[in-house]
Parts: C-alpha cells; sequence; structure tokens
C-alpha cells in the first residue's frame, strides 16, 4: 500500500507531464507542416553565417 | 519557428504566398535563400504541407514584386486572398481531446486492470476514485465535439451518430460516479474513455485527409486573374487587386494574361480564350469598342481595356451567385452514417428502457434494474458503428489520392456510388482544352526545321508558342541556337539561325488556329491546332456504361464543334447550353429520378458541378470548378471517372460490411447485457475487437483505386 502512495503519483505524473509537452508542442505550431519537417533534414547548411 | 515568431519591425509586413511548384527539400532551400538574400527580406519559410511561404519583409517590397521574385527563383507564386491566408487545420481543434482522451484512457485502464486483476476493499475503492478524478475532467474536454455536434442535431429535431454516443458516455460516467460514492464493484470509466478515444483516433484521420486533399487542391487554385496593370494618368503603370478596381479604370492587358474585370477596349485588338466562361474553344476576335469579360484570356497581342464592371457585378459573379442557389440541393443530403443512427438510436434507446421495465417487473429493485438498463447503453455504444464510415472512407480517399484523385469528404464518396447518369462537359473535360498542334504536321518536319521552331517557340509565352514547345519537346527534339531573338506583341517572335532570317508567325489569310514557321529561301510551314480529344477518352466512357452509368455531353461550344466530339466518342450530345440551361438539364433528370453525376471544368459549369449529385472536375480546371466539385483528378486521363466510380461503389460495399459486423456484435452482447452478466471487462474487450475488426475489414480498400 505504502509503494502504491508513490508509485500512483509518479506514474499520473509522467503522464501529465507528456501530455503538457504535447499541448506545447501543438500550441507552438510543431505540427503545422509535418511534411516540410520531414523534408527540412535533407537540405544542406552550406551557409552557416545564414541564420534560420 | 523563428520566422513566425520574429515581431515585425514598425515597417515591416507579412505576406503569405502560395507556391504550388514547391515540392522537396530541393525547393524550399532555393526559395527560402533565394528570398532571404534580398536586402528588403527579414526572414521567408516554406510551408511544405501547405505549399505556401510566409515572408516578413519590408513594406517597400509589395506582394507583387514578391511574385516577380519568386518568378525569378524559378517558382509560379500567387498572392494568397486575406481571409484564407492562415491554413484552415480540420485536424488541430480533434487533436487536443485526442491526446487527452488517449491519455486519460491509459492511466484509468491501467487502474481498472488492477481492479480487475482482484484489488478489493480499500485499493478498489482508492482506484475508483482516482479513475473519476482523471476521468470527470477528461471526458468533460475531449467529448466536446461529440456533445457539441449532438446537441445541435437534437436541437434541431434531428438525431445522428453523436447522439447515441453523447448519452452512452454521459450515462456511463454518471452510473460509474454513483458506483464509486457509494463504494461499488464496477465503475465504466475506462468504457467511456476507450470508446472517445478510439472514435477520435477515427474522426482526425478523417480531418487529416480532407486537409490533405483541400491543400492539394488550393495549390491547383490561381487561373483567375487577381489585379491587372493600371494605366494611370501620368503613363505610370501601377499592380490593383481584382478588389480594388473600379469602372472607368483602364488595365492593360499582356498577352496570355486573365482579364481581372469586363470591361471595353480602348486601344489595340487581340482574341480571347472564352472557354472558361461559355466552353467554347475557339478564340474570339475583339478590337477598339468590343466588350471582354473579366476570366477570359487574352491569347495575342496587349490590349488597353477601360473597366466597365468590377467586383461583384462581373458575370464571372454572376455565375457565383447562380452557384451558391444550386449548393442548398447538395446538403439536403443525409449521410450514410446519420440515416443508421436514426433507426439505431430510438432502437438502443427503446431496448434499455425495457429492460428496466422488464427487471422491475421481474421483481429486480430499482437500483439493480438501472444498472442493467445502463449496462445495455453502454455495451450497445456505437463504437463499431461510429468508425464503419468514416475509416472506409480515409482508407478509400487516401488510395485514390495515391492515384492522383482527391476527394473532398466523405459524404462525395457515398453520392458518387450511387450515380446512374452522367454528363460532360466538352471543352477541358473531354478535351484537354487547350490547342495541340497536329501531330501529322510536326511529323513532316524535318530536325532541323523541328529545332527551330522549338527555340522560337520557347522565347513566347503565347499559349499556341507554349503548346509548340511542350509537343516538341516530349519529342525529344533538341532545340537550335539562335541570336538577335526579338518577339513582336500580336504577330510572333523573329530571330536569326546560322544568318538565315526564321520567325514563327500567326499565319495570314487564315480563321483557323495555327501558326506558321517561316525560314527564309524555303517555304512557309503551317502547323494546323485543334483541341484534342483525351487519349482514353473512350476507353473511360466504357469503363462507366460498364458500370451502368449513361453519359451524354452537355457543352456551352457551337453545335458543330461538339457534333464532331459527340461522332468520336459515340455519344449525345447537346451544344450550346448556357450555365442555366445546364443546371436546369440536371433538375430534370433528378425529377425523372436519375442520380446525376457532373463532369466540368469551366466557370460555366460551376452551378451544373454545385447541382449535381456528385461532380468531378480536372485539375486544368477554373478555380470556380475546382471549388464546386466534389473531386479533382490531376492526371490527364479521363480514366478516373471509372476508377472513381468503381472505388466509391467498393467503398460503400465495405461500409455496409462494417454496418453488418457492429449489428452482428450487437446482436451477440446484448442478450448478455439484457441478462446482466456484462461487467465493465467484458464490455472494454467487445469494444477493443468490435472497433479492431472493423477497422481491419476497411484496410482492404487500400487498393481501392487500383
Amino acid at each position: 500500500m505504502n509503494g502504491l502512495v508513490l508509485l500512483i503519483p509518479v506514474a499520473l505524473g509522467l503522464g501529465l507531464i507528456g501530455l503538457g509537452a504535447f499541448f506545447w508542442a501543438m500550441r507552438s505550431g510543431q505540427f503545422d507542416d509535418p511534411d516540410g519537417a520531414a523534408a527540412r533534414i535533407l537540405i544542406d547548411d552550406e551557409d552557416e553565417d545564414e541564420p534560420q | 519557428m523563428s520566422a513566425l515568431e520574429a515581431i515585425p519591425a514598425a515597417e515591416s509586413e507579412t505576406s503569405v504566398l502560395a507556391v504550388p511548384g514547391a515540392h522537396c527539400a530541393g525547393c524550399m532551400s532555393k526559395i527560402e535563400r533565394g528570398l532571404n538574400a534580398l536586402p528588403q527580406v527579414e526572414s521567408a519559410r516554406v510551408n511544405l504541407t501547405a505549399r505556401t511561404v510566409t515572408v516578413t519583409h519590408d513594406i517597400s517590397l509589395d506582394d507583387h514584386a514578391l511574385v516577380e521574385e519568386l518568378a525569378k527563383i524559378g517558382f509560379e507564386a500567387k498572392r494568397r486572398k486575406k481571409e484564407n491566408a492562415k491554413p484552415f487545420s480540420a485536424v488541430k481543434p480533434l487533436l487536443g481531446p485526442l491526446a487527452v482522451a488517449g491519455f486519460a484512457a491509459m492511466n484509468i485502464m491501467l487502474l481498472s486492470v488492477s481492479v480487475w486483476s482482484g484489488a478489493e476493499g480499500s485499493t478498489r475503492h482508492l482506484f475508483h476514485w482516482l479513475s473519476a478524478l482523471i476521468a470527470l475532467p477528461a471526458v468533460a474536454y475531449a467529448g466536446q465535439p461529440f456533445f457539441k455536434s449532438a446537441w445541435g442535431a437534437l436541437k434541431h429535431g434531428r438525431t445522428n451518430m453523436d447522439v447515441p454516443i453523447s448519452i452512452g458516455v454521459i450515462i456511463a460516467c454518471c452510473l460509474s460516479l454513483y458506483e464509486v460514492i457509494v463504494g461499488g464493484e464496477h465503475a465504466w470509466f475506462d468504457s467511456a474513455l476507450m470508446l472517445l478515444a478510439f472514435l477520435l483516433a477515427g474522426r482526425v484521420l478523417d480531418a487529416m485527409m480532407r486537409d490533405r486533399a483541400r491543400h492539394a487542391v488550393d495549390a491547383l487554385l490561381g487561373q483567375a486573374a487577381e489585379g491587372a496593370l493600371v494605366l494611370s494618368e501620368g503613363g505610370a503603370l501601377e499592380w490593383i487587386a481584382a478588389e480594388n478596381l473600379e469602372p472607368g479604370m483602364v488595365m492593360r492587358v499582356a498577352a496570355g494574361e486573365r482579364l481581372a474585370a469586363d470591361g471595353t477596349i480602348l486601344r489595340g485588338a487581340s482574341r480571347f480564350d472564352q472557354s472558361l466562361l461559355t466552353g467554347e474553344t475557339d478564340p474570339v476576335a475583339a478590337q477598339q469598342g468590343d466588350k471582354a469579360l473579366a476570366g477570359t484570356l487574352n491569347v495575342d497581342a496587349p490590349v488597353d481595356i477601360e473597366v466597365s464592371h468590377a467586383g461583384r457585378d462581373t458575370t464571372l459573379a454572376e455565375i457565383a451567385r447562380l452557384m451558391e442557389a444550386s449548393t442548398q440541393n447538395r446538403s439536403r443530403y443525409v449521410r450514410i452514417a446519420d440515416r443508421a443512427a436514426r433507426l439505431y438510436a430510438p432502437a438502443v434507446h427503446s431496448l434499455a428502457a425495457l429492460a428496466v421495465v422488464g427487471w422491475l417487473v421481474a421483481g429486480a429493485s430499482l437500483y439493480e434494474a438501472l444498472v442493467i438498463g445502463v449496462a445495455v447503453l453502454i455495451i450497445t455504444c456505437p463504437c463499431a458503428l461510429g468508425l464503419a464510415v468514416p475509416v472506409a472512407q480515409v482508407v478509400a480517399s487516401g488510395s485514390l489520392l495515391r492515384a492522383g484523385i482527391m476527394v473532398k469528404d466523405g459524404s462525395a464518396l457515398e453520392r458518387l456510388a450511387g450515380v446512374n447518369r452522367a454528363l460532360l462537359d466538352k471543352t477541358g473535360t473531354l478535351t484537354l482544352g487547350r490547342p495541340v498542334p497536329d501531330a501529322v504536321t510536326l511529323d513532316t518536319l524535318s530536325e532541323a526545321e523541328a529545332g527551330i521552331a522549338l527555340a522560337l517557340a520557347s522565347h513566347s509565352r503565347h499559349p499556341l508558342s507554349r503548346g509548340l514547345a511542350d509537343a516538341l519537346m516530349a519529342r525529344g527534339v533538341v532545340p537550335v541556337s539562335l541570336e538577335e531573338v526579338k518577339e513582336v506583341p500580336g504577330v510572333g517572335v523573329e530571330a536569326a539561325w546560322q544568318g538565315v532570317k526564321v520567325a514563327l508567325t500567326r499565319p495570314e489569310g487564315t480563321t483557323s488556329m495555327g501558326v506558321a514557321l517561316a525560314i527564309e529561301v524555303q517555304p512557309t510551314r503551317l502547323i494546323p491546332f485543334a483541341d484534342r480529344l483525351r487519349d482514353d477518352a473512350r476507353e473511360a466512357l466504357d469503363g462507366l456504361a460498364k458500370l451502368g452509368i449513361s453519359s451524354s455531353i452537355m457543352s456551352g461550344d457551337n453545335a458543330q464543334a461538339v457534333a464532331q466530339v459527340a461522332r468520336e466518342t459515340g455519344l449525345t450530345g447537346q451544344a450550346g447550353a448556357s450555365p442555366a440551361d445546364k443546371q436546369a438539364a440536371i433538375a430534370r433528370l433528378q425529377a425523372a429520378g436519375s442520380r446525376v453525376l457532373m463532369v466540368g471544368d469551366g466557370l460555366n459549369d460551376g452551378p451544373a458541378l454545385a447541382a449535381a449529385d456528385a461532380s468531378i472536375a480536372p485539375g486544368s480546371a477554373s478555380d470556380v470548378g475546382m471549388q464546386a466539385a466534389d473531386f479533382v483528378f490531376v492526371q490527364e486521363s479521363l480514366s478516373a471517372l471509372p476508377r472513381a466510380v468503381r472505388a466509391a461503389r467498393a467503398t460503400m460495399r465495405v461500409v455496409k460490411q462494417n454496418f453488418a459486423l457492429a449489428i452482428t456484435y450487437n446482436v451477440l452482447a446484448v442478450p448478455l447485457a439484457l441478462l446482466g452478466y456484462v461487467t465493465p471487462l467484458m464490455a472494454a474487450i467487445a469494444m477493443s475487437a468490435s472497433s479492431l475488426i472493423v477497422v481491419g475489414n476497411s484496410l482492404r480498400l487500400v487498393r481501392a483505386a487500383k
């Protein structure tokens, strides 16, 4: 029973952190352009001086 | 995301432009680097999903200049209208509820499994309370899409699939809360949230499919002129957007440009391609004092036009009004899921009521009878039924999208499956809608002649030149190198090749479409042009006939042109049909009991596309045509027509099978619930199993469009 007192809040807390992270990602536009995000990794950063 | 978050300085603004040509990482970096290299541009960021670029720039750089800069980089761009600058997303409002429902369902399931595996006494009580604490706010948030839609239907005295879902979820939560308070044995929070999570997942998939189709269609839009170069009194030219044009202004329209407003020609003479407006193939000649209509394409030479009607007063806007009126017909259609709900909801709700009454009569306590009634409601809550239609439609639309056919919404597939009559527009639908050089004449050109013709044609933006260049390039002709190339507006292109004068000009003394290739000392070659039937039009029409759909032509073109295409395709046809005639013909067929499929591309087809039971437009269609149609196909071939119909019918078969599966499940589960044997564990297993079976059956549609 004592184990539960600790483990249940930990389990729920971790889940909530995940949920919070998802909402943050959604609000900050991470899901606006899934195709672009997939393609962007292929772009070479030749000119490092160019701020992105 | 720095581009979007950067706070624009006082003198900078943010514009969104559509770039339909951007499709890969290379395009993205080319556009972003190219624009960032400009001194007036603070930042540029491409959105590949929506095919747009968001540019933060100095206000000295206007949108028109940005379009030109993008053209220099090699991308055709189009200013986004202010109202749809921000891409609308149907998925986004559903993602939050889905995440919450998923999170809550998993955590409650964790606690429920402990209860099912034997937790008792105070531990079970604690777990039930924890479940309630998670479930109640989660249901209140994640259930909103269903509650809102159900309330909307009930308010109008109707019912839809969301009504039994909402009632099931709310009642399950209320009963569970009561059980938790009195320390009872069973709580159904896991069932309620699992149901929400499954259904939301189905809806998110459905919304994703519609977003994808809309983005694809948005990227194709852009044929209507959006503005014009206006000649001011001082003689300076200024770009003015279409909505700001006013009668009395003089606009200069270059060859190859579309008119943004109706007007009268002040200076110059040219021919105008009215095919989008009337369906007529041959360009109409007009000179000083003649009228020219918005949406038509200036073919030959630059002209100055005095605006007579702009904005809402143009012929174009008149067609739009006709269209609005005819969409009402479409909105009366009731989707199959809602038709099923009309039968299903009253059946299960009266069954639950009967169970309560039956048990009371049999001598059970009120509490026991209510628990059984609620168990019936929960077990019949239409999880599989709710997924039956959207999942099948999502899988089929995905398959069609890969085949180059975009489905604007799920109900279109239902409506298309039932059609038994097709009306086809001629210009741009049965035919390619653009002049193609005569293949036999091209065969007779020598290698040098073909090379000269291609080199000359590639120097002009005239539609005939572009058609010639495309055809010659497709034949693998190598262009020769020319010197002193000069385009003479209204006449053609002339140049020197190895010291010989060569020219590609408008032939003199002939009324038919064509170009003349003149090479000094040699006889002039005439290359006739004609609008050609799409390659596999006949096969496609045969395919439709095999599916039990009889077709006929409905065109705005003259009788002679229609008769020729009717002969080639073996169809009957009606010529000279106005937009209102086409609409009336559809109404007549519908009144006679036919379900009509309209296939068309032009502005003049817009009202008919909106009025028909289902409609398809080619990707080369006018904006209006594409927006009014349910389906848009992007390939040249007309085989998209029978393919879409076959896929729609296959989808309906799977939907009906899914319904049968869901009902079989109910037939098995309901007697157990009525007898009072159903526990939350059984409900959870039954719900997941039936949903998985329905999803599995729907996945068979992956190859529906093959």
